[in-house]
Formats: C-alpha cells, structure tokens, sequence
C-alpha cells in the first residue's frame, strides 16, 4: 500500500544548531507511527515542519502521492494533517465553542450560533465528553482540554493527526482512555504520529517506532521486531541504562512541617488548599501529580515568592509562614524554578552577573556601593570549573547558552548558598539525557551532605528513581505518601486522580 | 432646556474620541499596541479639511480622511507585523511624525473657512424628550459613529473575521496552526483601525470646529488610548467612556463661558487629570480579573521563536 | 522566488552600528523628500543646518546650549528605560523642575549665589522626582501603564505652569506678556565667552559621567540591569521591584527637572511660556538611539542639538514650523526600527524547495 506520508531528507537549522539532519521516514495509511526520542532529538522540530509552522532547509515531503510544501499551517491543513502541540494551541479566554469554530474553514460569513453548536455538541456527545459549550477554556481541567484539541482535528476530517506528548498532562487511566480512542480512529482508517520518550506507551500502541536521535533517523522499527531494551539503547546510544545505587540517607529530623496551608491565586480560586506535608532531613521527597495542582504554587510560597492565606509552615520548629523570621529562612531554602528562561535567568546578563543575582550585596562581592568586578569573576571562573558549565566566550549573553547549561547555571547558584532545603520545580523538563543525569546527581549528593530536596515532576520514572519518599497531589491537597518500593504506577495514578489511598 | 444643551455638547464633544477609541480597540484586539492615535487625528483632520476645501465635497473630504489615517497607520502596521518592530517606539514615532508632517502642509490651509457638516434630524426620534436633541439630531459623522460601534461589536463576534482577529489577538500561535494568517489579520486590523481613527480627526476640523489649526487635537489622541483600557477593548464600553469624557468638556466649557474665577489653565487641566484617574481605576479593575486584556498584545509573534 | 526570515544568534556591534548610522542617513534623504514637497530645497536646508550651528562659534555654542537640556532629559530617558520603563514625561518633568527652581528664584529671598543656586537645583530635582514619582507609584502599587500617565501628565505640568504665568507669578512689569519676573544675579548661572552657554553644559556632562559609574559599577546599577533584563527573574532573586520602579522614576523625573532648572538659571533666566519646544520628547529618541550608553546619550544629544538649531535656522530662514522637526525624528525612528529588523534577523532568498 502506498504510504500516506513520507519525509525525504528534511534539514532544518537554527542559528548554531543542527535540529534535523536529513531525516526521513515514511506513514502508512491506518497506522499508529510512534516517533521516539529524548528530549532535544527533533521530535517536535520535525512535526512544526511537517505542520507548515517551520521551513526546511532542504529535503521534501509527499503527502498522498504527491509531492507538498507547505509554507504555512494552512497548506498541511488543506491536506488533513492535524497536531495536538505539547503546549495547547487554545485561546484560554474564549469558550469552548469558539475555540472550536477556530478550526473551522467552513464557516458562514455571519454565522448562526444554534445550529453549528448542536453540531459540535453531536460530536462530543458520541465520543462521551461532558463538556460545556459556552464554558471558558481556562476552566476546563488538563485533560478537557486535551479533548478539545482533539476535537478540532476530528470536525475538520484529519486524515493524519500528529500527538505530541499527549500523556504527559494525563493520569494512566486518562491516558487509556485516549488510546482507546486512538485505535478507534485507526480502525477508520486515519493514520497517527504519536510522539513520546516513554518507553511503556511506545511499547503498547505503536505499529511501527522511529527513534530520533540529536536530529538524525536512526531507524524504524515494525511491531514485534522490538523490546523497550533495544528501544532504550537506540535512543540514548549505549547499552547501559543507568542504574541508581540508591541508599536512603533520610533521618527522622523534620526540616519542614506544613499545615492546613491553603494559598489564592489572581483569580482567588484556592491552588492550594489544606495543604500538609512534611519533609525529613536528607531525603528526597518526591512530589506526584498532574500539573497545575497546585505545585507551582507550593514551590513558590515556600521560596517567599507568594504568601500563605492559611495555614502553617514551620521550618525545624521555627514558624516561618508569614513572620518576620521568614526571610532569613527562605534564604536557606534553594529554588530550582519550573521555566528556566522565563524566570530563572536575566537573558541579556553574562552567565557572571547571573551567578551572583542572589548573593551580589554580600560583603565578598562589594565595596561599599561599588561592585568587585574582580570577586565577581573570580566567582564565576570557580563555578564554570565546579559544576562544568559550558558558557562560552566572556560577555556572552546567558540566553545564548543550551538549555542544559543554563540550569547549570542556575542550579549553581542555588546551591552556592549551602540550602538546607532545595526546591526543585520540573527541573529535567526539556533537557537531553546527559543534563538531567547532571541534575540528578547533584540531587542525591547533597542528600547525602544533609541536604533536603522537594523534587515536583511530571515523570514517574524519574521520580521513582530517587524518591525517599513520593507525595502526590492533586486539586491542592497532598492525597497521601507511597514508598517507591512498594508502590505502582496504578496506584500512583490513581491518586494522582484524586482518589484516595486505601 | 440645560439638560439638553449639555448633552448634546456631551455628544459632540465625545465623537472623535469615540472614532479614535473604537480605531485603537481593532488596533488592540489583534495584539498590536499603536500610540500614534494622536498623530493619525491630526492627519485624518488636515487630510479631510484639504480634501474637502479642495473638492467642495464634505464626504471626499472624510474619505480623504480615512485613507490618509489607514495608510500612516499602514505604516506602523508594516513595521510592528512584518518587521516585527518595537511598537510603542513605531507608535510614538508615528504621533511625532504626525504632528510634524501636519504643521509643515498644514500652513496653507491655515485661516480658511470651511462650511462643515450641518445636523440632520431624524424624524420621529429628534422629538423625543431630553435625548432626542442630544442624539437624533446631529450631523452625519455622529450617526456614522453609532453606526460603527454596532458594526464592530457584530464584527468581532458575530462574524468569522471577528473571532478569527479576536483569536490573533489572544494567542497568535494558536490562530496560526489553526491556518489563520497573523500578519495578514494584524495589518489590516492596524491599517483599518488607523482609518477609523482618523475619521475622528476629520470629525474635528469638518462638523466640530470647521477649520484647521496645527496639533488641533490637543492630546485627545492619548485620552483614547487610556479610553480602550477604560472600555475593556468592548465598542460599547468606548461609547459610554468617550461621552463620559466629552460630557466633563462640555461642563469645562461652561464654566469657562459663565465666566468662573477659576482660572481657564485650571479647567483645562481637568480632562487629563480625569483620564489619568479613569485609567488607574480601569487598571485595578483589570488586575482585579474583572476584564481582561487581549493576551497576546504587545507581543510580536515570530512562528520560528523557540522557547 | 520567496524568501525567509531567520533571527540571527548574535549580530555584531560594527554591523548595528553601521545599520543606526545609514537608517539616520536615509531619514534624512527622506525628509529631504517631504521638504522639497513643501517647497523648500533640501540641499540648501541642509547645508544652512549645518551652517548656522557648528559654522560659527557663536553657532557653536548655540547648539550646546540646546544640547544642555537634551543631554539632561535624554539621560532621564534612557535611566528609566534601562529597567524597561517608558518615561515620556520628561516634557512635563522638565516644566515641574522649572517651576520649582522659579519659586526659589523669585520668592525665597536668598541672596548667597551658591546658597540659591543649590537650592533651586535640589527644588527642580524634587519637583521633577514627584512629578515622575506619580506615575511610578501608580506603575508600582498598580501596575497602571506609565507612557499614557507620564504623557498626560505633560499636558497637566504645561497647563500648570501657564496657569502661574499668566496668573499668581505674572511679572507685573511685564506689559501682560505671559511670564515671571526675571530672576536676580544670585539665581543665574554663569555664562561663558560671551555666549549664551552656561554651567548647565558641564553640569550635564557630569551628571552623564555619574550616571556612566552608577549604572556600570555600583550594585544599584546592577540591581536595575537585572530588573530591566528579566522583572520576574529579579523577584524571585529578592529584588524588590516594586520600590526600584518607583526610585528610577522618581530619579528619571528629577533629572528631567533639573533640565527645567537649567534651562531658567542658565538661559532664559525667568519662567515663561514654551521654555521647551519639545526636548522631552526628543530625549525619546535620544535614548532609543544611545541604546544603553551613556557616552552615547552625550553624542546623540548634540546631533539632536545640530538638529534643534538647524529647525531653528530653517524657521527664520525658510518659515518652516518648528513642529517639523518632530517629522523628522519620526522619521528617523521609523528607519532606526526598520534598520533594527535587519540587524536581529537574516532575510534569506529561496527557491521553491524540489
């Protein structure tokens, strides 16, 4: 049968890097066509291409037999190609519907509300939703949303629809769920690019996988003729997967007790509500849950970005929830925060002003009102050593630096102050194999030092990996604590929806 | 009866500001911030009063009017969408520009008179009580206003365009992936918007006071800007903000005629100093969430830009 | 054929500053367009601009002196601005310097030079600072947008001022004419060779080269780099964001108000009305082209002052309105923004992809 899609040798450069080189590969018609790879392989560089958001350097695509180029979204569009993004391509202040009537080509010039909604509502109805037409989007939970994602493929006949990381917003039942809804789509004959690096999911509904790795093909795979093994050597390129030798150097000194902690947000609806947790000493307590339960929200009261509106937090017996002595305790607590570039860094600064953005009125770094450019360097040179940082000529700009390096950057800063407690917000997200080793190792070492780490993921394995401890949230509250060694990814999922441990 | 007198001096006095804030709100909703009101009215007013002069026709004048506003406005348009420039320094460039361009061809139709436009009652309604005056019997250019303010809301959201801009103006990358064309949305709504502008100049110097005069209009250019805010980016919150505004110049107006100790400098100041506390309450309403802000304004969007 | 657009890693400082240098140069053929469409030759203009304010000594010392307050306002400009604040009052901070200075003047009674002098400068300084203070307050405490309040509160401070000169301070030896008493010998400045240049000048040239350490040496300097590059960032740093944007703007308007201060010791020497045909919303574009330099505030300013002085020349000679001048640092601007594209991206030509 003639493939529906095939890629030739695409290439696609940014200044300074490489994302594809020459790859190609090829869908079929009716198939579910997993493209695996770890962050930063080109997975998602790949689809903007195919989608029309990006231009090729080089290299072709034919769609249906024939030869295309898209020099914008809507060409791929016209063909049937549509893309649920990782980041939801949704007006949050419009309703459902009119986020919906977006994606329509076919509208009326003036358009008659009553008849498109019940036919909207029709489609929604068939695949089960329960969702509210005039409701603004930025209500809907996660996973609603997701829905209306695919929603918008579905009302305009997509004949391939590319997933990217759907199931990195979704609970395991949740994720099921769509790929259930997934094969439902097969059997009418769609086709499907699903990307994801997790291994388990790529395992159950791929029929065929293709592994990118730094921008290259490496090769395609049919059902049956793999294992997540060979799937995980291919993607990360040796043969060892790394294990972790991981001894618990937890005590039972508690560093930080939370109670009935409840926080608002702009909107005053609660992100945190009732809250207790606490941590030990030494360990490494991980934190569970669907983003957007409120995890930003409790790394940022801890860090004294936000206060409390209720509730205690105590720091070894001292109250610290919104007292006078907070201050000089949350400066013993370290923040590795959840968008690097957004609020991490100060873009245009050289990596040397960066590293001193927290300490620069000490004493060591000033005369008087006057900065010590030699301390200041001085600094920066032992830190690049330190932590291996690949910063690039003097005076560059921080912005300029790979992502992996940045939150080098950052993490040596935080950790320059010796914290008692650090607070680390998806600190891997976005970042190849190698950095996120880094950040882990940086982790357990200083546990084993005594220091205390809140490590808030998406990731199950990851968190699995080093937890002492896992907690898991969800609509504000903590659920309940497993043990990493006892536990299940069932189980976890399922408190990760809100349901209560047994 | 005063009232009436009032009201309709309220009316008169809002119209070119309520042309100027409905042209910044389509500025506004597609994402792009234009702060060359001010220079785009005077434009509208030299280019629609010389037209007019020129041809013997009051309409050629105010057609006049809106081309010369759209294609300065075209201006900003091309360098803040396509070359994705700073936008408020194109804006203030293109108010600097404005007010310069203006008093340079301006001096030859300095002093000339004018016959504006004259009012046209509507039959029927100009006899009702208190607002029939006010609001039926007005020149034509006010009934174009209302006009325009029912259009724009049943543009924005009863019409695809409408939504399709409204959604550029939100999340660009979302109206792009969805095959809506940023850029092409952007500029027309910055050229179109820059148009309409500049009627509300023309309002000025064809029916307010038929004359020109340089920099006429007196910083009501950058009292609809803090009006759009004031509005919530809605035509009908514009309408009820410009007579708000025009209604205290018309009182200013009065004190001044009646002959009041207060210093004419003092009244003069009061229209500002009205706007700025309108601003500061509009914008605690809108950190408030009580209305929000087209997301994506301000922001120039690069399909290419990695995060 | 089509082509495509592609942002460039990190351009080049030669190839910026070449760009600035040929955008100002096409702005100038442009409005060398617009003049002869009003009939006026460009060549000659341009050559009587260039005449009339560096031809002469006495021309020279002209365009100082209308570089004195640019240099003053522009370095308020792009203070404020390297914290990504937009003061376009500098216009009315400048007035509400002046206003202060002019109180001290003509009512304090002093009679010491030195005594006075300060005074009036640390009255213009306060004046000023409030008045910018105003507005980043309000941008502090409730995030109220600063260009449309700095800008109306310009027309407030004109209005304000006119309001003294024609009433309360109306010289009553003046012949009704809209202006105060002229200010004793105590309150002028000095003036040098004979011309109209007075301390004001080299009290700007310091005021740029304290501005120059403070930025690039002192924490505070530092501290509002990091604010201006990322506010977010400098919050979760400890920063206090909220007090650094209300102190840069209150320093921003008093430096603007120490403009207004001398321009009536040192110039006009009493306060009337129009003491500045614009030089706030010229510092506009003084910052924007300085960038982030403040050696480069001091060469901008006297390229504005040439201008200023030329716009005047053009007045007497050619009768061109005054207001030209702000067409031409439109102009100017349009092209700095156009020439800016081409510097932070690349414009490739492609064939249609095989």
């Amino acid at each position: 049968m003639q493939p529906l899609l095939q890629i030739q040798r695409i290439r696609k450069t940014f200044p300074g890097v490489i994302a594809l080189d020459e790859v190609s590969f090829d869908v079929a018609p009716g198939e579910i066509h997993t493209l695996l790879g770890e962050n930063g392989a080109g997975k998602s560089t790949l689809m903007n291409v195919l989608t029309g958001l990006y231009r090729p350097d080089s290299g072709g695509m034919m769609f249906a037999g024939q030869p295309v180029n898209f020099s914008s979204p809507r060409g791929s569009l016209a063909c049937g190609i549509g893309m649920v993004h990782q980041h939801f391509m949704l007006v949050p202040a419009h309703t459902v519907f009119e986020n919906i009537l977006m994606a329509l080509t076919d509208l009326p010039r003036l358009f008659n509300l009553d008849r498109l909604k019940e036919r909207i509502r029709k489609v929604l109805e068939e695949f089960g939703l329960e969702i509210d037409l005039d409701e603004p989007v930025w209500k809907l939970s996660i996973g609603a949303q997701q829905w209306i994602e695919l929603i918008k493929l579905l009302m305009r006949d997509c004949r391939l629809l590319i997933l990217d990381e759907p199931t990195a917003v979704l609970t395991p039942q949740e994720a099921e769920r769509l790929f259930l809804f997934l094969q439902q789509l097969k059997s009418q004959g769609k086709s499907i690019i699903f990307i994801s690096h997790k291994m388990r999911e790529v395992m159950e509904i791929s029929d065929r996988v293709t592994i990118l790795k730094k921008g290259r093909a490496v090769t395609t795979l049919q059902r049956g003729d793999f294992d997540e093994n060979l799937l995980a050597s291919l993607m990360i390129g040796d043969d060892r997967i790394p294990v972790w030798d991981k001894v618990s150097a937890a005590t039972d000194n508690l560093v930080l007790e939370i109670k009935g902690l409840a926080v608002r947000n702009d909107r005053g609806l609660a992100d945190l509500d009732n809250f207790n947790l606490d941590l030990r000493q030494g360990e490494i307590l991980g934190i569970a849950g669907i983003a957007g339960n409120g995890q930003k929200a409790l790394a940022e009261v801890l860090t004294g970005l936000r206060d409390a509106s209720a509730g205690r937090i105590s720091a070894c017996g001292v109250d610290i929830t919104n007292s006078s002595a907070r201050s000089s305790y949350i400066a013993g607590i370290a923040h590795i925060p959840e968008d690097r570039k957004s609020i991490g860094i100060a873009p245009d600064m050289t990596v040397d002003d960066n590293l001193i953005m927290k300490s620069f009125k000490r004493p060591a770094f000033r005369r008087w009102m006057f900065q010590d450019r030699k301390a200041i360097v001085a600094n920066a040179r032992e830190k690049i050593d330190r932590f291996a940082i690949k910063a690039g000529p003097v005076g560059t700009p921080i912005r300029l630096l790979s992502g992996g390096n940045i939150q080098k950057v950052i993490i040596a800063r935080e950790l320059s102050e010796k914290p008692a407690v650090l607070v680390a917000l998806y600190p891997t997200r976005g970042l190849d194999i190698g950095s996120a080793e880094y950040v882990h190792k940086v982790m357990v070492d200083g546990c084993r030092n005594g220091m205390s780490s809140l490590l808030i993921s998406e990731d199950l394995d990851e968190l699995l990996k080093l937890s002492d401890r896992i907690a898991v949230m969800f609509r504000g509250r903590l659920i309940g604590y497993v043990d990493p060694a006892n536990t299940s990814r069932e189980e976890i999922g399922l408190m990760m929806a809100g349901e209560a441990r047994k | 009866m005063i009232v009436e007198i009032l009201l309709d001096a309220t009316v008169r006095a809002g119209t070119p500001i309520l042309f100027a804030t409905l042209g910044a709100i389509i500025n506004e909703r597609a994402g792009i911030i234009n702060l060359g009101i001010e220079g785009l009215m005077l434009i509208g007013a030299l280019a629609g009063f010389t037209a007019a002069h020129l041809s013997g026709s009051l309409a050629v004048g105010v057609l006049a009017a809106f081309t010369a506003a759209l294609m300065a406005g075209a201006i900003h348009g091309f360098i803040t969408v396509q070359l994705r420039g700073n936008q408020i320094v194109s804006g203030l460039a293109l108010t600097m520009f404005g007010i310069g361009i203006t008093a340079l061809f301006g001096r030859s139709m300095v002093g000339i008179r004018l016959d504006g436009f004259t009012r046209l009652a509507i039959p029927g309604l100009s006899e009702l009580p208190i607002v029939g005056k006010a609001f039926f019997n007005q020149d034509p250019l006010i009934y174009l206003s209302f006009l325009l303010t029912v259009l724009i809301w049943v543009f924005f959201y009863r019409s695809r365009w409408g939504l399709a801009l409204r959604s550029v103006g939100e999340n660009p990358a979302a109206a792009d992936t969805c095959g809506i064309s940023v850029s092409l949305y952007r500029f027309c709504a910055v050229a179109v918007g820059s148009g309409i502008v500049g009627i509300g100049g023309a309002y000025l110097s064809l029916a307010y006071t038929p004359l020109w005069m340089e920099n006429m209009s007196a910083g009501r250019g950058w009292i609809a800007v803090a009006l759009v805010i004031f509005a919530s980016w809605s035509s009908g919150r514009a309408m009820l903000g410009a007579y708000l505004f025009g209604g205290l110049t018309a009182l200013q107006l009065r004190f001044q005629a009646m002959g009041t100790e207060i210093s004419a400098h003092i009244l003069q100041m009061l229209p500002y100093v009205f706007t700025i506390v309108v601003l500061v309450i509009s914008t605690i309403r809108l950190e408030k969430g009580a209305s929000q802000q087209p997301a994506g304004l301000g922001e120039a969007y690069d399909r290419e830009d990695r995060k | 054929m089509i082509f495509a657009i592609e942002k460039r890693g990190a351009p080049s400082k030669t190839f910026a500053f070449t760009a600035t240098v040929l955008s100002v140069l096409v702005a100038l053929a442009v409005a060398g367009l617009l003049l002869l469409a009003a009939g006026v030759n460009p060549l000659a203009a341009y050559r009587d601009i260039v005449v009339e304010s560096l031809g002469s000594l006495y021309g020279l010392s002209e365009t100082l002196v209308k570089t004195t307050p640019l240099l003053f306002t522009g370095l308020a400009v792009s203070l404020a601005f390297r914290m990504q604040i937009w003061n376009i009052g500098a216009e009315g901070q400048l007035y509400m310097g002046a206003c202060g200075a002019s109180y001290i003047a003509l009512f304090s009674g002093i009679e010491n030079h030195l005594l006075m002098i300060t005074t009036m400068f640390l009255a213009a300084a306060l004046f000023g600072g409030c008045w910018g203070g105003v507005a980043g307050f309000l941008r502090a405490r409730l995030r109220v947008n600063e260009v449309i309040v700095t800008l109306l509160m310009n027309y407030i401070a004109i209005l304000w001022v006119d309001y003294l000169i024609y009433g309360p301070w109306r010289d009553p030896k003046g012949f009704n004419f809209p202006l105060t008493a002229q200010f004793s010998e105590a309150a002028r400045l000095s003036e040098y060779f004979d011309t109209r240049l007075h301390s004001g000048f080299f009290l700007g040239l310091l005021l740029a080269l304290l501005l120059y350490v403070f930025m690039e040496r002192t924490i505070w300097g530092y501290e509002i780099k990091v604010i201006g590059s990322n506010p977010a960032a400098a919050r979760y740093a400890g920063m206090k964001t909220g007090a650094a944007i209300f102190l840069v703007m209150f320093l921003s308007g008093a430096i603007a108000g120490i403009a207004g201060f001398s321009e009536v010791a040192g110039l006009q020497n009493r306060l009337q009305h129009g003491i500045s045909p614009g030089y706030g919303y010229t510092a506009i574009i003084i910052a924007w082209l300085a960038k982030r330099s403040a050696i480069g505030v001091v060469i901008v300013s006297f390229l504005m002052g040439v201008l200023l002085v030329g716009g005047d020349s053009l007045q007497l000679i050619w009768q061109l309105p005054v207001a030209f001048v702000y067409a031409f640092q439109g102009l100017i601007l349009f092209f700095l923004l156009g020439s800016d594209f081409f510097v932070r991206y690349r414009v490739r030509f492609r064939r249609k992809a095989a």
